[in-house]
């Protein structure tokens, strides 16, 4: 028998993410709305709230709880702030790669500070000539003895430059097929984060450039083996990073169908609630089908990636379902809202920008269907 | 000694979807089995209260509810924060109890537990909102009770120091224990449920009592012991007005001052 139910202790985790993302992140939407910036208060809240160490195991001093309970916190974040369960998605997106490639002592030196939410991580991958296609990256390293020269750009990073820790991926300057990933320190000598982006949506999460200038690391650095840097790349992306984004997109459904109940409830239009309208209730409905239809493609995506098997290809669909889903869920609640849908005192045209920037982050919906298709042909 | 503090907590529907609670006319008690349970508000300031007491100078914290087995996710939720021991107190004949044949029961299920020597209440549920439940438990115990507690410290393992909220003023007073203490909003700010307390709490027990285990009779507990009379309950439909006040800026204002205070809101 299948069991679609949560456990008492997974019910209990998302009551414990919904208490932390109504009182300590939502006082501080409207803040990092206007300033476009990362909140540092709502940063320490999430290491307070041990929101970094879901899923480092407990040798390592994280919680150990999975991928589920991940989703269900990104979900309850989301509802509250995309941004923010941004911000949290691509934290995890960035301890990944050291937790399952990294060697003991990287493990032993990353993992306890990453769990803490002392030192904050990312993944960098995409540049402006690749990104769903990582074979197209500029970025290049070139051995010195025992040491590696690292020089490139890299573009539309979350965390950019908040993360202390970065995995980067790099191809080697003499054999264009051969990709390595290293781990990075803010501060080390020639690198540094230099644009940051000014986005529609999701303004509270940063995003930005990297730039790497002859910058050496020595073979501790190196993550895996030489030459296997995309599998190590790759893997991070397709489970946690499409699995984060997912996280994020139910957030979005929810709240869009939450602040549409509650609109058409209130709003009186030909003497009574526009609630008992059937197009309106259509779209009520229709949100309803994509919420639940996105939960049980996301949670048992969740459940195939918490068992240790692969989990990307399940991961696309939901992806690109409910990234789908949201967008259509923010234009149908904007439209529920008429001109107040309009107006930036009312969420719904939040999560509408948001839900925009939901699309291209760890690969387009077309991506998500090159994916699928070639899962279907395969 | 390590001071042993019993919190009462109460598992009530949740109050944010109160819209969903109906009344049976026949019964005239309110019909919860749509709405879900949550932790009474005030309660989890009960217990805010025992875990700063645990913090500061050392404690064992029992919950103790009395409830459907449902109820027993909010004693779950109270070891998650932080307390060591959960009893839940469930029996068919129990259903129906006024706050008399609760405050009965819980008192009966406090002897149960044995050794105590303070004991902490929300000072209202958010359904039944009496009151009554944690004085009339000290009434039955036969040690003191403070109300509407605002203010707590510990002059000495023995005494405690409590300010209680009044109409127009407060009262401090000095408490010997055993005693028992409501606790009001103002008492403390509840901590946040986190992750490493859910997981905590795995290892934590909670213990189901029932009639038989606090060694009492159907008629003792429940309906058939609850001499409150209901004699109605209806449902208050809330309806909305708009009045327009035209007139200059200043007679504007005196119309609404006028306005507010014929309706008792200043």
């Amino acid at each position: 028998m299948i069991d679609f139910t949560f456990t008492e202790e997974q019910e209990m985790f998302r009551k414990a993410a919904r208490e932390f993302a109504e009182n300590q992140v939502a006082p501080r939407v409207a803040e990092m709305e206007a300033a476009g910036k990362v909140s540092e208060a709502v940063v320490r809240a999430l290491a307070e709230a041990e929101m970094m160490a879901l899923t480092v195991p407990e040798p390592f001093g994280g919680l150990g709880l999975g991928y589920t309970a991940r989703m269900i916190a990104l979900e309850e974040i989301s509802r509250i702030s995309v941004a923010t369960a941004m911000m949290l998605q691509v934290f995890a997106l960035g301890i990944e790669p050291i937790l399952k490639f990294g060697s003991e002592a990287q493990k032993q030196k990353y993992l306890p500070d990453l769990a803490s939410g002392k030192r904050l991580a990312t993944t960098a991958v995409t540049e402006a000539t690749g990104g769903s296609d990582p074979t197209g990256i500029r970025t290049s390293y070139r051995k010195d003895g025992d040491d590696y020269i690292i020089n490139g750009r890299k573009c539309f990073i979350t965390n950019s430059h908040i993360a202390d820790t970065l995995t980067i991926l790099a191809k080697d300057e003499n054999d264009p097929k051969a990709f390595s990933a290293f781990i990075l320190e803010k501060g080390m000598p020639g690198f540094k984060a230099t644009h940051e982006e000014n986005k529609v949506g999701m303004r509270g999460c940063n995003t930005g450039e990297l730039a790497f200038e002859d910058v050496r690391v020595s073979k501790e650095q190196l993550l895996f083996t030489e030459g296997k840097g995309l599998r190590v790349t790759m893997a991070a992306i397709g489970d946690v990073g499409r699995g984060g984004m997912v996280g994020c997109a139910l957030g979005v459904q929810a709240a869009c169908l939450e602040a549409s109940v509650k609109f058409s409830r209130e709003r009186i239009l030909y003497g009574k609630p526009i609630s008992q309208l059937p197009t309106i209730q259509s779209k009520l409905a229709e949100m309803k089908i994509d919420l639940e239809a996105g939960r049980l493609l996301a949670y048992r995506a969740c459940a195939i990636q918490d068992k240790g098997q692969p989990s990307s290809n399940e991961f696309a669909v939901a992806k690109y379902f409910t990234t789908e889903a949201a967008q259509k869920a923010a234009k149908m609640a904007v439209d529920i809202h008429g001109g107040y849908g309009c107006m930036q005192e009312y969420a719904v045209s939040r999560y509408l920008r948001d839900a925009f920037v939901l699309g291209p982050s760890a690969g387009t919906s077309d991506i998500m269907k090159v994916i699928i298709a070639r899962w279907v042909l395969s | 000694m390590t001071l042993q503090i019993i919190v009462c907590v109460k598992a009530v529907p949740d109050p944010a979807q109160a819209g969903r609670i109906r009344i049976d006319p026949a019964t005239r008690t309110l019909t919860r089995a749509d709405v879900p349970l949550a932790f009474n508000p005030l309660d989890r300031n009960a217990l805010e209260a025992a875990l700063q007491i645990k913090e500061k100078s050392g404690a064992r914290i029992t919950v103790l509810s009395m409830g459907p087995s449902g109820a027993e996710s909010i004693v779950r939720e109270c070891l998650s924060l932080g307390a060591d021991h959960g009893i839940l107190l469930s029996d068919r004949a129990f259903a129906g109890a006024d706050a008399y044949a609760t405050s009965f029961t819980l008192a009966r299920g406090i002897e149960n537990i044995g050794k105590y020597d303070l004991i902490l209440c929300g000072m209202a549920s958010s359904d039944g909102a009496t009151e009554w439940v944690g004085p009339q438990i000290a009434s039955f115990l036969g040690i003191p009770a403070a109300t509407q507690v605002e203010e707590l410290t510990q002059a000495d393992s023995q005494t405690l120091i409590v300010r209680s909220g009044m109409e127009n003023g407060y009262r401090l007073m000095e408490i010997k224990l055993p005693a028992l203490l409501t606790a009001t909003r103002k008492l403390n700010r509840p901590r946040a449920l986190s992750f490493s307390g859910i997981i905590k709490a795995r290892k934590k027990q909670i213990v189901q009592w029932g009639l038989q285990d606090l060694g009492l009779a159907e008629d003792q507990v429940g309906q058939a012991a609850s001499p409150t009379v209901v004699s109605a309950m209806t449902t208050r439909t809330a309806r909305r007005q708009v009045e327009f006040i035209e007139g200059s800026i200043e007679e504007k204002a005196e119309i609404l001052v006028q306005r507010l205070a014929q309706a008792g809101l200043i």
